[in-house]
């Protein structure tokens, strides 16, 4: 049997991959995709969890992140799209309007 | 019978709301029904009440009716509860039926009026309030009742709120009766202080055996108490609103400035009348300064051309009458006055109304004369009220003013009597003055007009009034004892227990060192006296044909005499001038204000604006140093997370 550690290390690794292509990643469909990995991480780690304790709690809410990440997946490209539609790019550099 | 009580001043409060959220969608005939409905349907269920407390078993005097507990704070309960008693069911029924007829004249009066549903939202308010002054059973719901009527007042002197001058009275009204209110609630405070109460039952009985006779404390509580009279029954030093106040409505000086609200001030006295009679200090102030405003305020009323300024200046003397009476101890006779006058009044200021109607809205005497050909239902209805006032026989007024003049010759000194007399005589002379410049001599109009009298829903109130004018004095018929039917009425309410008070006080002073004083104006037997009587109201009879016989030379026999006599001289012109006390109150009391609050507003500017105006700045310095952090860009702001993050999972591990 594998032991809960390799699986947060896994988790781990996958989570810092997502928050560093968030930060570093200038096109927003990459950005999404990291989002994607980000919960995805979270997901194993959770999925990790209920193995060892032996409860069902973590699957239920595995599958509510997935739910919520599909969900923010069609929300944000729509974000997207409308994006491209106003400024041919999705360059996130191109986009500083929210601001004072 | 009794239970129904609730509902007298709930019905005009509920007529005011009907007019003034839906009256300009109903339009005004369904306004004027809403509006008088109210008031009559108050006046009929009065006298049911009124039949209730007859059918009530012998010896029960009061009947109170709790509708809830308003303010329940601890130990201290004011309840919302109405008091039904002999001397509320008399106003109740002056305020209801005054009140009625004066609604349906306006009717008349006001029906050419744009805001007439405005004007009837006003007038029920005002007699709702109106009572709940008079029906309630504690100082608070008379409180509220007063200031309620103050405020009914406010709005109706500035009903045309376009006319500079209107505003501006209403706002002299409101102000002035602000520094009465504020000592009549000190006087309740105190009372507060003293019963720890402020029911009307429990002060009132408690009273004899609390406060000591004459002192400092009694004296306190019934001079503050004089003081919130004088704001609202326009007596000397606050009179001077009730003038001005003239620029309302007509209907809305005979109600609310001549019948009603203005005599709130003589029934709150009378209803304190165990408060007063433990001071006689404070008795005497009230009995002169009412004698003292009844002399001055007749003396002004001698000179003014406006109508309606005329029988303002009469209804100051009248209320200083009524306050003469209280002074004296002669409470019935106050309040005997007070319903007569309210009939005479309420006819008089309602048949000015219809001349200034007919006149297009002319106030001047000077440009009326020989009317009474084209009025000739005001002229007799304006004619009987005048004979009333100036106290002939057998009208109510005669009877009235008698009984007050006797008492303060009998109770009072010679000194009151003469104030009395003298205001008598000055009565009856302007009075007539006015009716010889209106009715009588030539006409002095321009021809070209005609004037008229006006529709029948006007002159049917001054059929009313005139002949309850006429006939009010049967009330009270002195001399002949036991036929005094308003004496008998009231008695129990102003009944006091003197035997108490003077073994109380006698102890308590014994007790303190003191020396115990005579007890003179608690002792003092009613004498009745009646050769002095008669002959007085001989007197008092004369006094009012010399009055009129006066005013006859001087403005139908011999038209050039007052200019004759008078012009030039230096009295004349102080009294046309009001004794110029408008004057010397701006330049003494209010310019100093109005400089003080100058400088009060300065200060303000500076302090407490300042401090508003820094704490701003300092928010302001504060996110000029943020904004920088907002840079637009999301990542940056995922940056800011994950470095708090981090920053967190360090600090916990």
């Amino acid at each position: 049997m594998v032991e809960l550690e390799y699986y947060l290390i896994l988790s781990g690794i996958l989570f810092s991959i997502g928050v560093l292509g968030v930060l570093v990643r200038r096109n927003a469909i990459v950005v999404f995709m990291c989002v994607e990995i980000m919960l995805n991480a979270v997901n194993i780690s959770l999925i990790a969890f209920d193995r060892y304790n032996n409860q069902h709690d973590g699957q239920v809410f595995s599958f509510m992140v997935m739910c919520v990440a599909a969900a923010e997946v069609s929300v944000g490209l729509a974000i997207v799209i409308s994006m491209y539609r106003n400024k041919p790019t999705i360059n996130l550099d191109e986009f500083n309007l929210m601001k004072w | 019978m009794l239970q129904l009580a609730w509902l007298i001043p709930l019905i005009p409060i509920l007529g005011s709301i009907v007019c003034g959220l839906y009256g300009l969608k109903l339009g005004k005939d369904k306004v004027a029904k809403i509006a008088c409905g109210g008031p009559i349907l108050s006046f009929l269920l009065t006298l049911i009440v009124l039949l209730g407390f007859l059918l009530l078993p012998e010896g029960v005097h009061v009947w109170e009716q709790v509708l809830f507990n308003w303010i329940p704070v601890a130990d201290f309960v004011v309840q919302w509860g109405y008091q039904i008693d002999p001397l509320s069911l008399v106003m109740m029924l002056v305020v209801s039926g005054v009140g009625s007829v004066i609604h349906v004249y306006a009717v008349g009066y006001m029906y050419e009026e744009y805001s007439f549903y405005r004007f009837f939202c006003y007038f029920n308010l005002f007699l709702g309030a109106m009572l709940i002054l008079v029906m309630g059973n504690n100082f608070l719901l008379m409180f509220i009742g007063w200031e309620g009527v103050g405020c009914c007042s406010y709005f109706l002197i500035g009903y045309y709120y376009d006319k500079k001058s209107a505003c501006d009275a209403g706002t002299k009204a409101f102000v002035v009766n602000r520094v009465g209110d504020f000592a009549f609630i000190l006087g309740v405070l105190f009372i507060f202080n003293q019963f720890g109460s402020i029911d009307y039952t429990t002060v009132f009985s408690a009273a004899p055996t609390t406060l000591v006779y004459g002192s400092e404390t009694a004296t306190l509580i019934c001079i503050f108490l004089f003081i919130g009279a004088t704001g609202k029954s326009a007596q000397i030093p606050l009179y001077t609103w009730l003038p001005d106040a003239m620029e309302g409505p007509t209907p809305v000086s005979a109600l609310i400035h001549a019948a009603t609200m203005v005599t709130a001030g003589v029934y709150m006295v009378a209803r304190c009348n165990v408060l007063f009679a433990l001071s006689p200090l404070s008795m005497n102030i009230v009995a002169f300064v009412g004698g003292g405003t009844a002399v001055f305020a007749a003396t002004i009323g001698m000179a003014q051309n406006d109508i309606k300024r005329v029988l303002a200046y009469s209804t100051v003397s009248q209320i200083g009458y009524m306050f003469l009476a209280c002074g004296v101890g002669a409470y019935t006779a106050a309040i005997f006055h007070l319903i007569t006058h309210a009939f005479f009044k309420a006819c008089l200021f309602l048949g000015s109304g219809s001349v200034i109607h007919g006149m297009h809205h002319e106030q001047d005497m000077r440009k009326y004369g020989g009317l009474k050909d084209h009025f000739p239902i005001t002229h007799i209805t304006f004619l009987v009220s005048t004979l009333a006032i100036a106290g002939i026989f057998p009208l109510s007024g005669f009877f009235s003013k008698d009984e007050i003049l006797f008492h303060a010759l009998m109770d009072g000194n010679i000194i009151l009597w003469g104030m009395g007399a003298t205001g008598a005589f000055l009565t009856a002379f302007y009075m007539f003055r006015l009716v010889f410049m209106t009715f009588y001599g030539e006409a002095k109009y321009d021809l070209s007009f005609h004037p008229h009298e006006p529709s029948k829903i006007m002159t049917t109130p001054l059929v009313i009034l005139a002949g309850l004018a006429f006939f009010g004095g049967l009330l009270g018929i002195p001399i002949i004892h036991g036929w005094h039917v308003l004496h008998d009425w009231l008695e129990p309410v102003f009944h006091v227990d003197s035997q108490t008070i003077i073994d109380y006080s006698t102890q308590h002073m014994i007790a303190a060192g003191h020396h115990v004083p005579t007890f003179e104006a608690l002792t003092h037997e009613p004498s009745h006296n009646v050769p002095l009587e008669i002959s007085l109201m001989g007197v008092s009879l004369l006094i009012a044909i010399g009055g009129i016989t006066a005013a006859y030379f001087f403005y139908i026999k011999f038209p050039k005499l007052p200019d004759t006599v008078m012009g030039g001289q230096w009295g004349l012109e102080l009294v046309k001038n009001k004794y110029e006390v408008d004057e010397h109150i701006d330049e003494y009391i209010v310019q100093p204000t109005v400089e003080g609050s100058f400088y009060l507003w300065k200060g303000d500017a500076k302090v407490v604006d300042g401090a508003v105006n820094g704490a701003a700045a300092v928010i302001n310095w504060f996110s000029k140093l943020a904004r920088p952090y907002q840079s637009g860009f999301v990542r940056n702001y995922a940056l800011f997370m994950v470095v708090g993050f981090l920053a967190i999972l360090i600090m916990v591990y």
